[in-house]
């Protein structure tokens, strides 16, 4: 396997404007006769859908979900980021580039996270012409707020609810789109194989999730835009339908999967109460704006948290990282709230949480300018665990959030299967191993509207048509190999239920390849999960057949995927042996307790290619190079 | 907790439903009411029994996918809640819940309580968007808008397409569903240039959906889990009002104009 980046010549703030210049391009005769899927309708399937049918192409849409407007990026809260220096406080295209490369812990690939904060302020004013009714000053311009990892104010958001209001803009383009035409739309449909013919994406393999009938869909490209992993450890923020399906069928068709070991763990989130909860919910990180974090000084102090006087509390963010404080990057902020916990010194029913205090904000604001910011919010924590932060602090702890690892891309964010384009949180591109706050919705956003119309437009021009219809034998195979998967699955008639599965996959993957992993712990892991998938073979259940909606048969399917996954990440894991970013190996760290990185031996994408179930993954590696910044030892103290 | 559920089954569109009583047990009270459904469709399933189909995605309030009648409100009781927010410690052990689907004749079933919303879908289709492409805009801040302005639209827009309007209309009118997407846009100065076409165009495709006419009840902002206001339909019938009377200005003087030459 050969991975060219294809990182186009030229000093670094070049590069685009020179690829743009460059392209190819096709008529608007020729356009009309490229027909092009997109499997996704998140921010960046549905931005790349609309930009792709104002632009001629035939597009089809695919999407599980009843709507396109329900995509996982709608409960997106906190914001997007832009280089716009609104703030007037030194904010630049190369600081926010800059911010991402370091945030990233120096592993994700120089031109393009170039590119993303040249693009970023585009963003802003498309959503504003689309209607995005982004927070306001009084003077009638847009507002910014602070995010982790940033010293600049250079987040837009739309109360806690940006991520609604982007999907939504991006939705009802696409709205217009299917209006004219342009986009044939297939909600309540899931893409469960990828074809390849000739080496070149070919088209999909669909189930239609309400009459179960499964057919295929062939195209000159196919677009992958169906987001993060992260449902992997089972509890996570994440939706409960994001899954890993298109991505891994993917990589099980030759795409390389690249480094599935960086997953972001977020540090504020509700913590777990009970086995019986499905899900975990995220508080934003806007809140650490105006929250301080903190834990009582003593080991199992049971006071209440408002009879714990000051001196004998630590706010151990601002004490360890005071020129960051409560805004140190997310790997950093998890891993210290996880590090009071295990001294002993957790708060709340299980000791697994630590406070989130608003008490001296609402003294300095008022709680009226609080309940402005960060009404919802509280709302929102007041509704699941029934207690009112304006009075006692929240109680978070870290949770699996946002995968940075994906399908691998070159700059044209297309893998290694020619044809097969990958945007949004399914790629691995510009986060490397650590995502800075607001920049997913970025990411998603400059993916769709801007980087892949140009570059599938340029893929498509210099590419010789193959006109293959879906009716070529290829497709026939694998919907004989989807159905024969389904009919397994049906036919096992074991005692256990998919979520049963899920859960403690979810829970292994959590203990043994979460905040912090080791040789041990992973080499446990790669033992246990196997076994657990033998399980599964034999012992799961799923009533009802293949030609009805069928809930728990599309959530088998899912979690199918996710044994082999976990394992890869676990893999991934075991082989970096660094820490960096989210991927801290409690081996490799300072005396200090901080992540240490080995640039000599790692400083490379790992991208993994699929040789079948009996043998191990291969390993390739992008070498990165870094022409413009320095690589140096992350420091937010 | 211990409950009893008297739940609507019904296998697909074409087939009679009917409700089928049902007991959960040690349920925690802090899990949410999807997640009790969860507990049930877990036994369901070990037991080898057709689960109970519901839809939900982010189990946050946000993403409007999740479309249950509890006791008969959409939602369940707790204002401004959605169903996947409805914590149990909100109900009283041994409760006996009646659990059914959003019900409006433009929303068939598709299984138990899933049903199928696309014609919200296409009313957005119609015209709830503003006509710009990728790449057509100004620089952001060149358009100031008043914060009281861009609040307004915000509240708007804070809709989440769930249909709870709809379900709990006696007239299955999707009024205020509509007035939220219409006041987002025409509120703001981006939208003004097509206001007129988008209200005109919107309402006359909820029409040909099947929702019914708005008779002032009112219900629908209680239902609504958002809070989205009635303020809102006003504002859509003085905007709609507006733009047929335009209309007919400018077919009278097209008339007049052809009929000069
Ligand atoms: C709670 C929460 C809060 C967040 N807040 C922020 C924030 O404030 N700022 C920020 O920048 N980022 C935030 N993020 C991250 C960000 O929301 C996501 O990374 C981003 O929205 C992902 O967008 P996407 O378009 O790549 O994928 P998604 O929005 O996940 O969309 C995936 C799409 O693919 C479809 N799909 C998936 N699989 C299939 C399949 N097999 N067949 C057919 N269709 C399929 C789905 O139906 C959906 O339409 C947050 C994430 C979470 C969990
Ligand atoms: S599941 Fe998303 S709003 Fe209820």
């Amino acid at each position: 396997m050969k991975l060219d980046a294809k990182t186009p010549s030229g000093p670094l703030d070049q590069k685009w404007s020179r690829f743009l210049l460059e392209m190819k391009l096709v008529s608007p005769a020729n356009k009309r006769k490229l027909d092009v899927i997109v499997v996704g309708a998140g921010l960046a399937g549905a931005s790349a859908s609309a930009s792709l049918g104002e632009l001629g192409y035939n597009v089809k849409c695919f999407c599980f979900h009843d709507s396109p407007r329900r995509a996982h990026s709608i409960s997106a809260q906190g914001g997007i980021n832009a280089a716009k220096n609104y703030a007037n406080d030194g904010d630049s295209v190369y600081r926010l580039f800059y911010d991402t490369i370091k945030g990233g812990d120096f592993r994700s690939r120089e031109a393009n996270v170039y590119r993303l904060a040249e693009v970023s302020s585009n963003i802003i004013d498309q959503c504003v012409a689309q209607g995005v009714p982004f927070a306001r000053e009084y003077g009638g311009l847009l507002a910014n707020r602070s995010f982790g990892g940033a010293q600049v104010s250079r987040t837009f958001y739309a109360r806690g609810q940006t991520g609604q209001q982007l999907l939504i803009g991006a939705y009802q383009a696409l709205a217009r789109q299917i209006d004219q035409g342009t986009v044939e739309m297939h909600p309540r449909t899931e893409m469960l194989d990828l074809v390849v013919i000739d080496g070149r994406a070919a088209g999909i393999v669909v189930r239609n999730l309400v009459t179960g009938e499964i057919t295929s869909h062939s195209a000159d490209a196919v677009v992958l835009a169906t987001g993060g992993y992260g449902n992997v450890f089972y509890l996570s923020t994440n939706a409960r339908g994001c899954n890993a399906t298109a991505i891994f069928r993917a990589y099980k068709k030759g795409a390389a999967f690249a480094n599935p070991c960086f997953t972001q763990i977020h540090p504020t989130c509700i913590p777990v109460s009970g086995d019986q909860q499905s899900k975990l919910t995220l508080m934003s990180e806007s809140l650490r704006n105006d929250g301080r974090i903190w834990v009582p000084r003593k080991k199992g102090d049971s006071r209440a948290a408002t009879d714990i006087p000051e001196d004998e509390r630590d706010y151990y963010l601002e004490r360890k990282y005071p020129s960051f404080g409560n805004l140190a990057p997310r790997d950093i902020s998890s891993r210290a709230a996880k590090e009071v916990c295990d001294e002993g010194r957790g708060v709340g029913p299980t000791g697994k949480g630590v406070y989130l205090d608003f008490a001296d904000s609402i003294n300095r604001l008022g709680a009226d300018v609080v309940k402005e910011r960060y009404g919802n919010l509280f709302e929102m924590y007041e509704r699941i665990t029934g207690e009112d932060a304006y009075k006692t602090p929240m109680r978070i702890y870290p949770a699996s959030h946002y995968t940075m690892g994906g399908l691998w891309v070159d700059y044209l964010l297309m893998s290694n299967v020619p044809g097969l384009f990958v945007i949004g949180e399914a790629n691995y591109s510009d986060h490397g191993a650590n995502r800075l706050g607001a920049s997913a919705l970025m990411q998603g956003l400059a993916d769709g509207y801007f980087v892949l119309p140009n570059t599938i437009g340029h893929y498509l021009a210099e590419t010789k048509p193959q006109k293959i219809q879906s009716s070529h034998p290829e497709f026939k195979n694998a919907e004989d190999a989807t159905a024969s998967r389904i009919h397994g699955i049906l036919q096992t008639n074991g005692t256990r239920s998919p979520y049963s599965f899920h859960r403690q996959l979810g829970k292994l993957v959590w203990e043994k390849c979460g905040m912090a992993r080791s040789e041990s712990t992973l080499k446990e892991a790669l033992e246990l999960i196997p076994k657990l998938r033998a399980e599964f073979d034999r012992d799961l259940r799923v009533p009802g057949t293949a030609s009805e909606f069928n809930q728990t048969l599309e959530h088998a399917l899912r979690v199918e995927e996710y044994f082999e996954l976990a394992e890869l990440m676990c893999r991934d894991a075991l082989m970096r042996a660094e820490s960096c970013g989210a991927h801290f190996r409690e081996e490799f760290q300072t005396p200090d307790g901080e992540a240490f990185r080995d640039d000599e031996n790692f400083s490379y994408v790992a991208a993994w290619e699929y040789q079948g179930r009996s043998k191990p993954p291969a390993l390739h590696k992008e070498q990165l190079e870094y022409e413009e910044v320095e690589m140096t030892q992350r420091s937010y103290k | 907790m211990n409950l009893t559920l008297k739940i609507w089954r019904q296998q697909n569109s074409k087939a009679q439903g009917e409700f089928v009583e049902y007991k959960v047990t040690d349920v925690s009270e802090d899990i949410s009411f999807l997640e009790m459904l969860d507990v049930l469709n877990e036994d369901l399933i070990e037991r080898g029994e057709d689960p109970v189909a519901f839809d939900s995605d982010c189990r946050e309030g946000i993403c409007g996918a999740c479309s249950i009648v509890v006791n008969g409100i959409p939602h369940g009781h707790q204002s401004g809640t959605t169903v996947c927010q409805l914590h149990m410690r909100h109900f009283d052990d041994s409760q006996k819940i009646v659990v059914e689907p959003f019900r409006a004749k433009p929303f068939p079933i598709i299984k138990d309580l899933v049903i199928d919303r696309s014609a919200m879908d296409r009313v957005i289709q119609a015209g709830g968007f503003i006509s710009v492409g990728t790449n057509q805009f100004a620089e952001a801040n060149a358009i100031p808008v008043p914060k009281d302005v861009a609040e307004s639209a915000m509240d708007a827009a804070s809709c989440i397409g769930c249909g709870a309007c709809v379900a709990v209309c006696k007239n299955a009118s999707a009024m205020l569903f509509v007035a939220a997407k219409v006041s987002h846009l025409n509120l703001l100065p981006q939208g003004k240039p097509e206001k007129d076409r988008r209200v005109t165009n919107m309402i006359r495709t909820m029409d040909a959906e099947g929702f019914g006419n708005c008779t002032n009840i009112g219900a629908c902002e209680t239902a609504c889990p958002k809070g989205v206001s009635l303020d809102f339909i006003a504002q859509m019938n003085r905007d709609y009002a507006k733009a047929i009377i335009k209309g007919q200005l400018l077919n009278a003087s097209q008339t007049a104009a052809q009929e000069t030459k």
